[in-house]
């Protein structure tokens, strides 16, 4: 089959490169065609010899004019092909363009792997949206790449409320979110250190403040959300929640002295008491505080021996009038490991967020906060780089807001009361409390496991994805994966996930910076996103993020009656 | 008006065997001619010069001559007794105003007078290029040369004859794109 040739070279495959060049912002520049593939693995397309192989990256959107369907997808491979075998074993002439130029496209050519994932509505409008892709597009459809008008009509606009993340691969569309979707499952931010997942997170609880559908607690571990962030790389400090949306977002601290030191005054300084730990949280703590199983499981005892207010008291007053040993005794554990453990608590109590008894209960005061349409950061300063302290303090605040949660929406349920505000809590670090050995016990585990319907979902940022249990893992609806390179972790951020072996070669293939594999629940299809700058541009549009009309009538109420 | 060179004096429904008016008169090697009455195209392919009489062979005869031309001068009975045949192999032929460049139904008649073609005739029948796969298939012991050859005659007769040959080029890859070593052999005949 050979095309007509005409001599002004109007429609030959010669000057088909420029002239898609023109057309790829408006309607898609034209690939190649369909020549085989399946459900399962995905189409292969043979590129057309005017488009190259350089041209095309994973991860670009691509869709496919099949007969009767329009379908939309993502370039997971690049390959190169050839008709004849014996073109590896050929000596070519590689110094002699015009011999090399005939080859490419035609002997030589390249192929691109499109999973086909939805297929677009037949006509615009009509409320009907792109569904899951349940066929493949015949033999010699032909793949374009996709259209800004595409990317919108599968991802939402800004102007239908959606959050807009960045842009995807090698495009200036606005990739949108519905912010309002991804909180209703849990989300993971994963990749590797320095990737930019406190970047990403920044920027996605910017969203969930400005969008004011569901509240966020974060455990903001080394005080990068509240007040101001740092950019390493950069050397320049970044606007944080509370310089962004001022009133909307309360500041906890748990070292008041570190927020001086900062500049920063803090709404309020969380204090602790002994009579809040439990037992869990010690079996909680087993790992970072290097404690035998016998030795975490005596809280058990101790717990039961001196009652829930002060068995932390009491056993740390018994240790220090020396009578651990008749404990030792009495309780029938090991007294080496119930030295380990007196040790190990005593640790604590040099904090200087913990007191022996407190009367304040800080949970109920975050709550409060909360219901008050508030967003709250609680900040560790100083007590950010131990773990011990971090993973204590969040398993303990969480675990009592999850009762309130679960309190207040059971009496919602009954009728008797409203339904609590969707809350985000967002913890890092996060295998540290759902590794395998004690996700079952944390309240993270549980949060994680069912109380998506208690309207508590978990914002999870961690770097490594193969600590945490595969069963909480499951229940991460929506995940942001930025680069893994660890093989391990990326099985298991990929878990679960349909066509995860595409997805592979994707994720080994990001950008160290600003780009980040988004796929589950919120998003009709995966998707690499180059995330928008978090900066000047972006503190503009946010600005609008400022109280509701019906926010600032009640504030003035409140001030002058 | 196009140049009248021979004869049909053999004809099969691939090629024709023409004999030229004057010796040593024929097309060259890829050269595009055409025969009258059906109009039938061809490439040149074999061409021959060689004794009327195949019991007669040549006999050298220039030895105590000073030049070539000596030897034809000394011998006017050469000129009749030899003569110059080519073989052309058929690459489509023209049906009710339009080029098809398969093979035609019926060869062309003995005595059928050969054309050479005109470059503007050039030009407008190797606008498309179905006549490689012709010539390609052929089955002439030399058939990359004349494919070759072919090209290299038709690209000066086109407006943009690089674009030409690009065009020619793509053409033929897709013919021999299971024979990379084949391709690669007429591609640098062809190569500027």
């Amino acid at each position: 089959m050979t095309q007509a040739y005409e001599p002004d070279g109007k429609s030959n495959g010669l000057t088909d490169g420029l002239d898609h060049g023109r057309l790829a912002s408006v309607e898609g520049q034209r690939l190649g065609m369909v020549i085989e593939g399946s459900v399962g693995n995905g189409v292969e397309v043979r590129l057309e010899p005017g488009v190259s192989v350089e041209q095309v990256k994973v991860g670009t959107f691509v869709t496919i004019q099949g007969s009767n369907n329009r379908f939309f997808g993502v370039v997971t491979d690049v390959g190169l092909g050839s008709t004849d075998p014996r073109l590896r074993f050929t000596p070519l002439p590689a110094d002699n363009p015009f011999v090399i130029q005939a080859l490419q496209g035609t002997v030589a050519f390249g192929t691109v792997s499109v999973l086909p994932q939805l297929t677009m509505p037949e006509v615009l409008g009509g409320g009907q949206g792109p569904v899951a892709a349940k066929s493949i597009p015949a033999h010699f459809s032909q793949a374009f790449t996709a259209s800004q008008n595409d990317v919108e009509m599968v991802f939402g606009s800004e102007a239908d409320g959606n959050f807009w993340i960045g842009s995807p691969l090698d495009m200036e569309t606005k990739l949108c979110l519905d912010l309002g979707e991804l909180v209703k499952r849990s989300v993971g931010v994963f990749g590797k250190s320095g990737t930019g997942k406190t970047f990403l997170t920044r920027l996605l609880l910017a969203g969930i403040v400005q969008n004011g559908e569901a509240a966020s607690l974060i455990f903001d571990m080394h005080s990068e959300y509240g007040w101001q962030g740092q950019d390493a790389d950069k050397g320049i400090s970044v606007k944080g929640l509370k310089q962004l949306f001022g009133a909307k977002v309360s500041t906890f601290t748990l070292d008041d002295e570190h927020s001086r030191r900062r500049g920063v005054s803090a709404d309020e300084t969380v204090q602790l008491g002994f009579n809040h730990i439990e037992p869990q949280d010690i079996e909680l703590l087993r790992e970072s505080l290097n404690l035998s199983e016998v030795a975490a499981s005596a809280a058990f005892n101790l717990h039961e021996k001196f009652g829930e207010e002060k068995w932390v008291k009491s056993f740390l007053d018994a240790g220090r009038d020396g009578s651990l040993l008749d404990l030792a005794e009495e309780l029938q554990v090991n007294a080496g490991a119930l030295r380990a453990l007196y040790n190990r608590l005593g640790r604590f109590t040099r904090h200087g967020f913990m007191v022996e008894h407190s009367r304040t209960d800080t949970a109920a005061r975050i709550i409060e906060h909360l219901e008050r349409g508030q967003h709250v950061v609680l900040e560790f300063g100083r007590y950010g780089d131990d773990e011990a302290a971090y993973i204590l303090v969040s398993n303990l605040l969480t675990r009592r807001i999850h009762r309130k949660y679960v309190e207040a929406k059971e009496s919602a349920m009954g009728g008797a009361g409203k339904e609590p505000r969707p809350l985000v809590i967002v913890i890092e670090e996060a295998h540290k409390f759902l590794n395998s050995s004690v996700a079952s016990q944390t309240i993270f585990g549980i949060i994680a496991r069912e109380l998506r319907k208690y309207n508590v979902t978990l914002m999870v940022i961690d770097q490594r994805p193969s600590g945490i249990e595969s069963e909480v893992l499951s229940q991460v609806g929506t995940r942001f994966s930025c680069l893994l390179d660890n093989d391990r972790d990326i099985d298991a951020v990929l878990s679960g996930t349909p066509g995860s072996r595409q997805l592979r070669t994707v994720l080994s293939r990001l950008e160290a910076k600003q780009q980040a594999l988004v796929f589950g629940h919120a998003l009709p299809l995966p998707v690499v996103v180059r995330t928008r700058d978090y900066g000047a541009s972006f503190y503009e549009t946010v600005r609008g993020g400022g109280d509701s009309p019906e926010e600032q009538k009640r504030k003035v109420d409140e001030l002058f009656g | 008006m196009a140049r009248r060179v021979g004869e049909v004096v053999e004809s099969t429904s691939t090629s024709f065997l023409s004999q030229c008016y004057r010796l040593e008169g024929a097309p060259a090697l890829g050269g595009l001619v055409r025969t009258d009455s059906p109009d039938i195209y061809g490439v040149v392919g074999r061409v021959t010069t060689e004794p009327l009489d195949s019991a007669r062979p040549v006999l050298a005869r220039g030895e105590d001559a000073e030049s070539e031309e000596d030897v034809i001068r000394d011998n006017p009975q050469l000129a009749r007794l030899l003569t110059s045949r080519f073989e052309v192999f058929i690459a489509g032929h023209m049906e009710q105003g339009s080029i098809r460049q398969y093979l035609p139904p019926r060869p062309p008649r003995v005595h059928s007078f050969v054309y050479d073609c005109s470059p503007d005739e050039i030009s407008l029948f190797t606008a498309r290029l179905d006549l490689l796969r012709l010539l390609l298939n052929s089955g002439a012991p030399h058939a990359d040369e004349i494919a070759g050859a072919c090209i290299r005659q038709a690209a000066p007769s086109h407006r943009q004859p690089d674009e030409f040959l690009a065009h020619a080029c793509r053409t033929l890859a897709v013919e021999l794109s299971a024979d990379v070593a084949r391709l690669n052999a007429i591609l640098r005949r062809i190569a500027p």
